[in-house]
């Protein structure tokens, strides 16, 4: 370890010397703080590891995934352990994709003022506030396309200055899609089918038996079908 | 020629017809309208409303993403988007320190703000591309025995520096319509406002509005009248609703958008989707008419 250059970094308040290619997760590890919320697959996946932090001579707060961004010396960084967001219910079989759907369940989505800090906040690089626009005007399925890659960590929400819930509303978005506006998958109907008649338990023993770098393998080489 | 042009949020729902009738109008002009990519909300009029640069920024994003798509000019149909854009433009570009604020927020848009688009409205294009005498000869069904009158409410013509006809004594929608075989008849409220945003919290005083603007076509011998602004249209059309209930002596007017009409004296076929948006059905009097 003697040979691992150090920087030096603040969490929450306190400086700490670690080794300078840590992430923000392993940083936090290395100074001994135990994190039981605020982080989960450390792969960039579950979203669950928010953080804000300011570098060294910057002005500017920046955001990202804790398991994800790379420490610099002189960083100060708060992990976020939960963003309470709101999100209303609903049954999606009585609702429309239309857009007067989106206003009854996220009016506040009408006060975005194309500001863009939400898109600047997205660690998953998604077009944020160009699907928040494309749902004001109704274009569900679209909103859909541009958040697909959401990991609802909530950056986007705690970063608003109109206080949107943009990643519930996108959830929102994406069901509409999938029920009422994706042409039905064929294979999807079968596959249900066969699973309400019950044939499900060969595949599923076949996994439980195998072992992990079998498994792992097996993940890895999955093939993902797009429909047309 | 194609023309790229700017639609804005209400266009692509509660004012579908819009434009509908404007890209079939302007297909068959031959300079058909091409959509930007990528467009936002336009901020719409609150944008004016205090210094903010904040609310400006949709506005400037809209006309960023255009220079970046090498866009010269943007064409707009709604008014308000129109007005909005413009002001919006010119407010950061008065102001190096409002320029370099802009700027400075967004670090990371596609390039920095320049300001080289221009932005224009349709009936201005209408007029100074193709002239109204060109455009009679492309009529093929004459609006003939129409009798509409062209309402321009706030924001085809205020403030004046972005007016796009004269101020006070507007003629181009008027001069649109006589090109389309209809008889214009102006009235003394055409350029009254038709209560805005009231219609949010103020709903009675934009039914005030509706049956005053709609008296003053009728008595000026008008049987419908056109406008270029969902928010007007909204509120002189499906604000007729309350409007029969408050006034008894009320009669319901259809109002138009300005391309539907074109789109049907260009030989377009009426859509009944485009009825479906409108509070009085217009067909009566379309087919009354002789037009569908």
């Amino acid at each position: 370890m003697k040979n691992v250059p150090m920087v030096t970094v603040y969490i929450m308040g306190d400086a700490y010397k670690v080794p300078n290619d840590c992430t923000i997760v392993g940083a936090m590890e290395y100074a001994g703080l135990q994190l039981t919320t605020g982080v989960g697959c450390r792969e960039g996946f579950c979203g669950a590891c928010a953080t804000l932090y300011r570098e060294k001579g910057d002005y500017k707060l920046q955001s990202g995934l804790a398991c994800q961004t790379v420490v610099t010396d002189g960083m100060y960084i708060a992990q976020i352990p939960f963003v309470p967001a709101e999100k209303p219910l609903y049954r999606l079989e009585e609702l429309k994709p239309t857009v007067d759907t989106i206003k009854e369940f996220y009016p506040i989505l009408f006060c975005c003022v194309a500001c863009n800090t939400c898109t600047k906040s997205c660690p998953q690089d998604i077009q944020v506030m160009d699907y928040v626009q494309a749902l004001i005007r109704g274009d569900i399925k679209r909103a859909a396309e541009l958040s697909f890659d959401c990991i609802r960590c909530g950056l986007c929400a705690l970063r608003c200055p109109a206080e949107i819930v943009q990643y519930n509303a996108a959830i929102l978005a994406r069901r509409l899609t999938g029920k009422y506006l994706l042409p039905e998958s064929p294979d999807l109907v079968a596959r249900v089918k066969e699973v309400r008649e019950g044939k499900y338990g060969a595949e599923l023993d076949e996994l439980v038996k195998m072992d992990e770098k079998t498994l792992s393998k097996r993940y890895y080489a999955r093939e993902i079908k797009i429909e047309p | 020629m194609q023309l790229p042009y700017y639609p804005g949020c209400t266009l692509k729902n509660h004012a579908k017809h819009f434009e509908d009738s404007a890209i079939a109008a302007m297909e068959r002009l031959d300079m058909p309208l091409v959509e930007m990519e990528d467009w936002v909300c336009c901020g719409t009029v609150f944008s004016m409303s205090s210094d903010d640069l904040m609310l400006q920024v949709a506005s400037i994003r809209n006309l960023v993403r255009a220079e970046h798509q090498n866009l010269s000019e943007l064409i707009v149909l709604c008014s308000m988007c129109y007005n909005t854009l413009r002001r919006a433009s010119d407010f950061i570009l008065s102001d190096p320190e409002n320029l370099d604020k802009v700027r400075k927020f967004m670090y990371l848009e596609e390039k920095p703000f320049d300001g080289t688009v221009e932005i224009l409205h349709l009936l201005s294009v209408l007029r100074d591309r193709i002239g109204w005498e060109e455009l009679g000869r492309k009529v093929v069904r004459p609006l003939a025995n129409l009798k509409v009158g062209g309402y321009y409410g706030c924001l085809l013509v205020r403030p004046e520096k972005y007016a796009i006809d004269d101020f006070e004594a507007p003629t181009i929608i008027e001069d649109l319509l006589g090109a389309l075989g209809a008889t214009a008849s102006p009235y003394p409220y055409r350029l009254e406002c038709c209560g805005a945003y009231q219609t949010v919290t103020n709903k009675d005083v934009t039914v005030q509005r509706t049956y005053e603007l709609l008296n003053s076509a009728r008595n000026a011998g008008c049987e419908a009248i056109v406008t270029s602004c969902p928010l007007c249209a909204f509120n002189l059309d499906q604000r007729q609703r309350e409007t029969i209930e408050q006034f008894p002596d009320f009669d319901p007017m259809p109002v138009f958008y300005f391309t539907e009409l074109m789109a049907l004296a260009f030989g377009a076929n009426w859509d009944p989707e485009w009825t479906k948006l409108h509070f009085v059905n217009p067909e009566p009097i379309l087919r009354d008419k002789g037009l569908i």
